[in-house]
């Protein structure tokens, strides 16, 4: 995928005009926070589990070579194999090899956010392989080249109309907008090419260690055909999903569902163990797990582990007001939304990606949500200090902030800077007590007004009181 | 750990906004520590909080700022000041020493002693004499770093609604962001614009003729929003009603009405 992050606020700026994404997002509010809340209110011991996912997960992180393995044993146990891949680059290579070994010509895949991090799709159809998504948001998206602005509803930035015109188009049929109609002309042609499959691809929401699982969860059911159909399943999921006990899955499984969608549980929650065994009705004959580290490893000791905690629920970008008014394209990358924005600089570079973490008011509405309690401000706030001390701060911001610490250490100085900065407000905005356009401060004053000062400062006020012998 | 005093000595913490824009703000909030029985000082060598440095990566000038306030209000008891944002702020000093540095410690204590006014008011001194004038529907903006940070929700509602003339209309999403952030709101203008005009729309739909708060940065900045869409409603730092120092003209707002709103 492109990496359109340098171009943040340009993309952000024709986002807010787009009417149709515009329009779009309006749907993110009554389709997740409102859910959420009302699940959360029936459960009160949410908060509780909350503390005992962070705890656990902090313990897994703490644990991850050791839990790693284990899995692996149990996977090989089972019939598969685990393949280890530290780079973006790897993971590709080893799926396409997988794929070519299997002598595939189309695969079917699974929503993985993973996959879209390192940039499968593209791989295999440079290779001749066709890969043909599952996931209906991802199948619209692939139909229409682009890709996906959320991680769990990646077409959240379409509309009804838009599906309507692009099914129209794929599909040869008569238009429609009945969103029924719709999903039936995508099931039938979806049908077809389930059946055909060599290969299927899954992403993973959890490893299992204890049994040396791997587990999707999905509202369409796509995964399961997806993973027992093809002869092959290639697993591909990042390091950090494994968890030691089944039982520990469903601790944080009962967290997704309700942060997520307000579920109460997923529909569909598919364990795959390995490889198809005698008497079986159905199952892969080779069942491959690609395990991606892609930065993930260099998080581990340092400030950045408590994001590795992520299960991906998308509760932060749903309540995040600046997602809310720009939506998931304009981050330039796979992951949007506060966790992208602390994500994003470790996989692509912070110089490409300088613009994300500073594009929050630090309102903390994504901390408040997020079910394992990752304190997401914190470690934007990380990236901004890194940034800082790299001199990848605008010159410009270097300079302004400079200027002003060097008085804000200087209380007298600093007194006669408020002083003046006092008088000239005042005095540009006149009777009015208003300023329409800051000589200095278009950035404000093209949005709203800037009141002005309602007197001297205080601190003057202050003083002359109390030299006057008023002492309050 | 001391008996709290019953009259305690507080060092009362302007902050940059109130003193350069507001100081109705300082006044009425020192008015309020006095009623409710405290001794109020303003030390001399306050600044800034540093929050403008912490928020941009610049921890050098962050920690600098904060040895300054630690050292400025070392002698109160109290550390009081009219923004959960400031306040919060200096509840983020301790994260920038090291374990072993001196100045870590002298952060925690400052940390413990550190209140925005309502909660202070609730919270520490338990005041229930607001006395206040004031007639008219209301209605309330939580800004973020008081109500994540400081967990600041209840307490100014506790003290408005001991003034029998003032009726509250809470507004839509009164929790969510209004755009303001610091030098969010210029470095990321067309995005503050657009959370702030959401949040202009929930103040209006509440029919409310007075938008308070606690946060002078997100006052201005919703103010400057409703007044350049040349909306009738007028803004207002919370503790001017409760302190009952509502002569003034509210946030830019001109004394000759005729001036106050776009023909
Ligand atoms: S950071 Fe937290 S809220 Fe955001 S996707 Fe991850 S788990 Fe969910």
């Amino acid at each position: 995928m492109q990496i359109r992050s340098p171009e943040f606020k340009q993309n952000a700026r024709i986002a807010l005009t787009d009417v149709g994404l515009q329009k779009a997002l309006g749907n993110v509010k009554t389709g997740f926070p409102d859910k959420r809340a009302k699940a959360v209110a029936r459960m009160p011991e949410f908060d509780a589990l909350r503390d005992q996912a962070r705890d656990l997960k902090n313990h897994i992180l703490q644990h991850l070579d050791l839990y790693l393995e284990i899995f692996e044993a149990n996977v090989i146990k089972q019939g598969g194999q685990v393949h280890w891949c530290r780079t973006a680059e790897d993971a590709r290579q080893t799926i396409l090899r997988l794929c070519q070994e299997a002598g595939a010509k189309t695969v079917t895949k699974g929503k993985s956010m993973v996959s879209e991090e390192i940039n499968l799709n593209a791989h295999l159809e440079a290779h001749g392989i066709q890969p043909v998504e599952t996931d209906l948001g991802e199948y619209i998206l692939q139909l229409r080249g682009d890709h996906p602005s959320h991680i769990i509803a990646p077409a959240i930035h379409l509309n009804l109309e838009d599906v309507s015109e692009t099914f129209h188009q794929h599909h040869h049929k008569p238009k429609s907008m009945d969103a029924a109609v719709l999903m039936q002309e995508a099931r039938e042609t979806l049908r077809e090419k389930f059946v055909v499959a060599d290969v299927g691809i899954t992403g993973a929401n959890f490893l299992v260690a204890e049994t040396g699982s791997t587990l999707i969860v999905t509202n369409e059911g796509n995964g399961d055909l997806t993973q027992t159909l093809p002869k092959t399943h290639i697993v591909v999921s990042s390091i950090e999903k494994v968890v030691p006990t089944l039982e520990d899955m469903s601790l944080f499984l009962r967290l997704l569902a309700r942060s997520a969608t307000g579920q109460e549980f997923t529909v569909y929650n598919t364990l795959s163990s390995g490889t198809k065994r005698l008497g079986d009705q159905d199952g892969p004959e080779a069942f491959h797990v690609v395990l991606v580290d892609n930065g993930r490893s260099d998080m581990l000791g340092g400030e950045l582990q408590e994001m590795l905690r992520c299960i991906r629920c998308a509760a932060c970008m749903n309540h995040c007001p600046v997602y809310g008014a720009i939506g998931g394209h304009a981050y330039g990358w796979v992951y949007p939304g506060p966790m992208g924005s602390v994500l994003t600089p470790q996989m692509i570079g912070i110089e490409q990606a300088a613009l994300l973490p500073n594009a929050s008011t630090f309102c903390g509405k994504c901390e408040e949500v997020c079910p394992v309690r990752i304190p997401l401000p914190k470690l934007m706030r990380h990236w901004r200090k890194n940034e800082f001390e790299r001199h990848l701060t605008p010159q410009a911001a270097r300079w302004g902030l400079g200027i002003w610490a060097f008085f804000a250490k200087r209380p007298s100085l600093y007194r006669l800077l408020s002083r003046i900065s006092n008088l000239s407000l005042r005095s540009l905005a006149g009777k009015k007590q208003r300023i329409e356009k800051l000589p200095f401060g278009q950035a404000w004053t093209q949005m709203r007004d800037m009141p002005a000062p309602s007197g001297k400062t205080f601190m003057q006020q202050w003083q002359a009181r109390n030299k006057t012998g008023h002492n309050s | 750990m001391k008996e709290p005093s019953t009259q305690p000595l507080v060092g009362f913490f302007v902050t940059c906004l109130a003193d350069l824009y507001r100081p109705e703000v300082a006044f009425a909030s020192i008015k309020l520590l006095e009623l409710a029985g405290c001794r109020v000082e303003v030390p001399s060598q306050q600044t800034c909080c540093g929050q403008p440095a912490f928020n941009s990566g610049d921890n050098k000038n962050a920690a600098a700022l904060a040895k300054q306030t630690i050292a400025a209000f070392a002698d109160y008891e109290y550390v009081v000041g009219p923004s959960g944002s400031c306040i919060g702020m200096l509840h983020h000093y301790p994260e920038l020493f090291e374990e072993r540095d001196p100045w870590k410690q002298r952060a925690l204590d400052l940390k413990a002693r550190a209140f925005e006014i309502t909660s202070f008011l609730v919270d520490v001194r338990d005041f229930t004499q607001i006395q206040s004038r004031f007639q008219g529907q209301v209605t309330y903006h939580d800004s973020c770093s008081g109500l994540r940070e400081l967990k600041i929700k209840q307490q100014p509602r506790q003290l408005l609604a001991q003034i029998p003339g003032l009726t509250l209309t809470e507004m839509e999403d009164a929790e969510t962001c209004c755009g303001f952030g610091g030098t969010f709101c210029v470095k990321y203008p067309d995005i503050s614009n657009r959370m702030v005009s959401n949040k202009a729309e929930s103040v209006h739909q509440t029919g409310a003729e007075l938008l308070l708060g606690g946060d002078l940065g997100c006052l201005l900045n919703m103010a400057g929003k409703l007044s350049r869409e040349g909306r009738r409603v007028a803004v207002r730092h919370v503790v001017e009603i409760l302190a009952d120092e509502f002569a003034q003209p509210a946030l830019g707002q001109a004394a000759d009405a005729s001036l106050a709103y776009p023909a």
